[in-house]
């Protein structure tokens, strides 16, 4: 009777810590995007399923990106589960930071998630970051100023035509001006951008040798006709202006077209927010005829850091976060236009989904951007918007800060690109190129 | 013989001082306004001062969406504790250097000081891998030791310059009537000293509440302070102001409140032996 007795308890007590082993605290690091928000109102969802709770670290962009990488680089351990983009996961995949996403189960469906996304989060062929969502960038337009210069918007426009009418469209008196355009320095902020822009008009960062490229003829093309172009028809103060101050301009009705990430046509449709809400068009992003279109691609996907002690939670909630059964869950609770966009193909095929105005433009411009072959002529990096190695966020900040400031009129194009040029080849012969 | 003041002189004078006051205090003051405002009203061009509906959705969403209490809890242990710590290290040193001065003790406070100088970042790595070694990664106890390092040397500078202001022969009576040295800090000097420890402390505890460098990289998820909290309503992509001046005031909050009825002590201390 004792061995019996005795025999129960340790059975239950060996159910008990089963329990709570499967049981696991995830710490997952994260922006403050409203994907992401919505994300973490929904985690008891996840909870309810798996029996993981999950602690959320919330930071400003930048400060997450220090905060991470500092935290991978030295193995600290204080994440179970990292937000990062396209430009981290290759190269910290390749340092064997990060554990491979190649064992996910059937029903998540890998094969579902959109070739460009899965292509720019993988290393070797391995993915190693699950996309949560995806962007690229597009033409937001006023369709009531365009009708009114007399034009009409065609679905692949080239950078003349978005001259003429953003000049046709401005009017200064009234506060309204034709185009507005990143130019607040940063890698991600008018650089993005401009590294977009400059392959429409052929340039690129480095040739097939790693040797930079400001010097070019391409290069000066795009840095005068964006300067030229904002002077003419973009707003005062335009070297200040990242995202939010774009967004916060076309909401207020103060600008005719706005090219940025395609997140942006849900909250510039918004009645809520935008007093335009049903006058926005969309476009894809200007080309100049040589077969490549000023798009950016991107991805905000979640990573496990190597090493974590809780990767079977960790994966789990992964599957979880960035599965269909997810989208479906937002779409009840918070409708088809705030789904997480541009990860799965799916999406675009559900017919619920069709009939959100930008979501057709989003999926061409994101099919449309190829990170492996971003330049009209050939490049020895992958990256649209960026080169992915890890030099180039500090070269690409400090690039940023000579163009804003020839944005700004404290210098001139050409002296903005002789410094750019100087200094990148600065950087690279000490990383050794 | 000191210069009659007259009352149109006075007026412009009070005039100019609530202007000055209210021009830095403006950023806190429409950061609060902001917070009663919808997230359309706060990007308004041209702004909108007064004339909008005050909502309190903001702020009901700030604590819908976080523990500000946790966030709350944590900002009191570490600002006090480091404050208190650093104090404690910082009354003898300072009683030292200001009463038994060595040729040397120029020099060390000046090296101290230049301890202020080297940008943080700059040691981010090294003291991030020592906290790994130490387990205080995301903990209180960690966050408390750094920042106290880190304010020390502010806390021995106000210290040794209020203790400069004591007479030393004070000090020699208490030891001349038999005090010990424990005594004759305890219970001769600090009680001269507390309007200066006061200020000291008072500082102490804005600068540690508002370090918004080590709090962020050393914390996670546990020991996050009120500095996390706001940063966590800054968005790159999406236009969350209203939400971010609502965190940002249930931030500033406590703090100010402790300013506004410490103000006597504080300028008391401030201005500690500037006038003879």
């Amino acid at each position: 009777m004792a061995i019996k007795s005795a025999l129960r308890a340790a059975t239950a007590l060996c159910l008990i810590s089963a329990v709570s082993v499967q049981a696991d605290t995830i710490t997952i690091a994260t922006v403050n995007n409203g994907d992401m928000i919505r994300m973490q109102g929904l985690t008891d969802d996840f909870t309810s399923k798996t029996g993981h709770t999950v602690e959320w670290v919330t930071l400003e962009e930048n400060v997450l990106r220090q905060r991470v990488t500092t935290d991978i680089t030295t193995k600290g351990g204080q994440f179970d589960i990292m937000t990062i983009g396209m430009y981290e996961t290759p190269i910290w995949a390749a340092n064997g930071w990060l554990v491979a996403l190649d064992d996910l189960s059937a029903d998540y469906d890998a094969g579902d998630i959109l070739p460009a996304m899965a292509g720019g989060l993988s290393y070797d062929g391995t993915m190693f970051a699950a996309p949560f969502y995806g962007e690229s960038s597009m033409i937001m337009y006023r369709t009531d100023l365009m009708e009114a210069a007399g034009l009409e918007m065609p679905t692949a426009p080239t950078w003349d035509f978005i001259k003429d009418a953003a000049v046709a469209m401005t009017d200064k008196d009234a506060g309204v001006y034709g185009i507005c355009l990143r130019g607040k320095a940063g890698w991600g902020e008018n650089m993005a951008f401009l590294t977009a822009t400059s392959n429409a008009f052929g340039a690129r960062w480095f040739d097939e040798n790693w040797t930079p490229q400001f010097d070019s003829d391409a290069w000066s093309e795009t840095l005068n006709f964006y300067i030229d172009l904002m002077n003419e028809a973009g707003p005062p103060g335009a070297s200040n202006n990242g995202f939010n101050e774009n967004l916060s301009l076309f909401q207020q009705g103060k600008c005719g077209m706005w090219i940025d990430a395609t997140v942006a046509a849900s909250f510039v449709t918004n009645p809520n927010d935008s007093t335009v809400f049903d006058k926005v068009g969309f476009a894809l992003a200007p080309n100049t005829g040589k077969g490549k279109n000023s798009n950016w691609l991107w991805a905000w996907a979640l990573g496990i850091p190597a090493g974590t002690d809780n990767e079977g939670a960790a994966k789990e909630f992964i599957e979880w976060a960035t599965s269909k059964d997810y989208i479906e869950l937002v779409a009840a609770n918070e409708g088809w236009a705030n789904v997480p966009p541009g990860a799965r193909q799916s999406l675009y095929d559900n017919p619920e989904y069709q009939k959100v105005p930008f979501a057709q433009m989003t999926l061409d411009s994101i099919l449309s951007a190829d990170p492996n072959n971003p330049t009209v002529d050939p490049v020895p990096y992958v990256g649209v918007q960026f080169a992915a190695i890890p030099e180039f966020a500090g070269i690409a900040s400090e690039v940023g800060q000579e163009f804003s400031a020839a944005l700004a009129g404290q210098q001139t194009a050409a002296e903005a690109l002789e410094k750019a040029q100087a200094l990148t080849v600065d950087a690279m012969e000490a990383a050794g190129y | 013989m000191a210069r009659a003041v007259t009352t149109k002189r006075k007026s412009i004078n009070t005039a100019l001082a609530w202007a000055v006051g209210l021009l830095i205090f403006f950023p806190i003051l429409w950061t609060v306004l902001t917070s009663f405002k919808t997230e359309a009203q706060a990007i308004a061009d041209p702004p909108i001062f007064l004339g909008f509906d005050w909502t309190f959705e903001n702020y009901s969403t700030v604590m819908e969406r976080s523990n500000y209490m946790r966030f709350l809890w944590n900002s009191v242990i570490i600002a006090g504790g480091s404050t208190i710590l650093g104090v404690i290290i910082a009354v003898p040193a300072a009683w030292s250097m200001a009463f038994v001065p060595s040729k040397r003790t120029k020099d060390i406070l000046m090296w101290m000081l230049s301890t202020k100088m080297l940008p943080a970042v700059g040691v981010l790595y090294p003291i991030y891998l020592l906290f790994i070694r130490l387990g205080w990664l995301d903990s209180r106890v960690g966050l408390v030791i750094v920042l106290m390092l880190i304010n020390l040397p502010i806390i021995v500078w106000m210290l040794y310059t209020y203790f400069k202001e004591i007479p030393g022969e004070i000090l020699e009576a208490a030891r001349m009537d038999g005090a010990s040295l424990k005594e004759e800090i305890l219970y001769v000097l600090t009680p001269m000293a507390v309007p200066g420890i006061a200020s000291t402390l008072l500082l102490n505890v804005i600068l540690a509440w508002n370090e918004a460098f080590w709090t962020l990289n050393l914390t996670a998820a546990k020991a996050a302070p009120l500095t996390a909290f706001i940063a966590s309503y800054s968005s790159p992509e999406g236009l969350f102001y209203a939400k971010l001046s609502a965190a940002s005031t249930m931030a500033i909050a406590p703090i100010l409140i402790l300013g506004w009825f410490s103000q006597k002590q504080l300028v008391r201390g401030l201005t500690f032996g500037a006038v003879k």
